[in-house]
């Protein structure tokens, strides 16, 4: 396929890695923001062919390891009512809840179903008007917009019967709290490509100066990353930290603005909170009062318990680069794929789930694996 | 779920502003997919999607720099 084959071609990695060699005189230690590259990482075995000093930690952008686990208790409670029929992808169905996940809520009769898009939930909303159909609205930048426009139409559509469960996320303020604490050891970001595909990189220009570490806009192939790597460690050599755009076949400074307009007509930011990391200002979009109409949470009020995750599950740490898959002692013990114990075991942009299937440990001068 | 993948752009298939759509080609498999948010996109163009949304139209000429860039830092003989 155009525009896929080519960036895992072999011999482009090999000349970016030498290149990378060459380039790279100490050690650093970078985080890659976005969870679809923490797979690609693994998948490709790109980690061991960096320069030994070079150590990539993983970020906190795998939407369905972030979602906190009252709003999974939530999701499982709508889930478990009779009238309702609750739409979700399908990686947020085997995360688990304080009793059990939705896989559990479907198996004992719920009408739990996986669905591709929101605009899908929608449709089912339009041809179920008996039934109250729910969407679990996970995700970040990339995802909000599409979440967006299925409540913009539902409310022009006078679709009275859907309504969104949401749980959405911003990167940026992430990124700023990941530096924040003492014990962080990222010194430059590759940021999410397809996240900045939505937003831009404008306001990572403050943020980089904020945070005095590099921040490098990153696609999500293996020679995507290596380059973006290539970016960061360049600018660590001289002592800069700028704003760079590796993936500029997708990405512009001011992004999708019909998308950007869109979010904003239907969302507002808010405080949000991160599964294992607690509140961040101004790292969630929630409906707007406008729309109010459409949030689950509201159709659906409960008297909620949040409880605490007593799973021993160490995703928080993970989220923030502050410890690896495999330092958390479940890790390939009591959790795995098959019975995972955290969201980061799920799901295939989670690093545990990715550390489990790919093996972890770096082994240097690997060829990169080819698996298409 | 957050990863888009390129595809590429066959035919649109409704021009209404907010419910444009396309029919979009991956590898073996083609689908529907809402262009609203990508409303320069046209036939023969590489589009990246998510969750049934064209998020982004490719940008040829951007797609070849790494590959000029490789070809700048030199051949593979060099280095060994
Ligand atoms: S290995 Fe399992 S329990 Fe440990 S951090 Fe990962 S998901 Fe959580």
């Amino acid at each position: 396929m155009k525009y896929l084959n080519e960036y895992r071609g072999r011999e482009g990695i090999r000349k970016i890695v030498a290149e990378l060699h060459r380039t790279t005189t100490r050690a650093w230690t970078l985080m890659e923001v976005c969870g679809g590259q923490t797979h690609a990482i693994a998948k490709y075995g790109l980690q061991q062919l960096l320069p030994p000093e070079i150590e990539l930690l993983h970020g906190p952008g795998c939407p369905v390891c972030v979602t906190s686990l009252d709003i999974i208790d939530q999701a499982i409670a709508i889930a478990s009512r009779p009238d309702v029929i609750f739409c979700s992808f399908g990686d947020m169905l085997r995360v688990p809840g304080t009793d059990r996940d939705l896989l559990a809520v479907k198996a004992a009769g719920g009408d739990v179903r996986t669905v591709y898009s929101p605009m899908n939930a929608l449709e089912l909303a339009r041809t179920h008007p008996d039934r109250q159909v729910v969407f679990f609205a996970i995700g970040f930048e990339t995802t909000a917009p599409a979440n967006a426009m299925a409540v913009y139409q539902a409310h022009r559509q006078d679709v009275t019967n859907f309504s969104l469960l949401v749980s959405q996320f911003l990167v940026p303020p992430a990124i700023d709290t990941i530096c924040a604490d003492a014990d962080s050891r990222v010194q430059g970001f590759l940021a999410a490509g397809h996240v900045c595909a939505i937003t831009g990189f404008e306001e990572y220009l403050p943020l980089a100066n904020k945070i005095r570490r590099p921040i490098v806009v990153t696609g999500f192939e293996p020679l995507d990353i290596l380059e973006g790597v290539l970016m960061c460690v360049r600018q660590l050599e001289q002592g800069k930290y700028e704003v760079q755009n590796q993936y500029a076949r997708a990405v512009s400074s001011e992004g999708n603005i019909p998308a950007r307009e869109m979010l904003q007509r239907v969302f507002e930011i808010s405080t949000q909170s991160w599964r294992g990391v607690g509140n961040i200002r101004s790292s969630g979009l929630l409906l707007r009062q406008e729309f109010a109409a459409f949030d689950a949470g509201q159709r659906f009020p409960m008297d909620f318990q949040v409880r605490e995750d007593t799973s021993g599950c160490i995703s928080g740490r993970i989220m923030q680069g502050l410890s690896k898959p495999d330092d958390c002692p479940h890790f390939g013990n009591k959790c795995r794929p098959q019975s995972p114990l955290g969201a980061p075991m799920v799901s295939t942009e989670g690093p545990c789930a990715a550390y489990y299937r790919y093996g972890t440990r770096p082994h240097h001068n690997q060829e990169p694996r080819h698996e298409h | 779920m957050c990863l888009g993948i390129p595809g590429l752009v066959e035919e649109i298939l409704n021009s209404e502003p907010l419910e444009r759509s396309a029919r979009v080609r991956f590898g073996g498999i083609s689908k529907e997919i809402n262009i609203a948010f990508v409303p320069t996109v046209a036939v023969g163009d590489y589009v990246i999607v998510h969750v049934g949304f064209a998020i982004s139209v490719i940008n040829e000429s951007e797609a070849k720099r790494v590959f000029r860039y490789l070809e700048e830092i030199g051949d593979l003989e060099d280095l060994g």
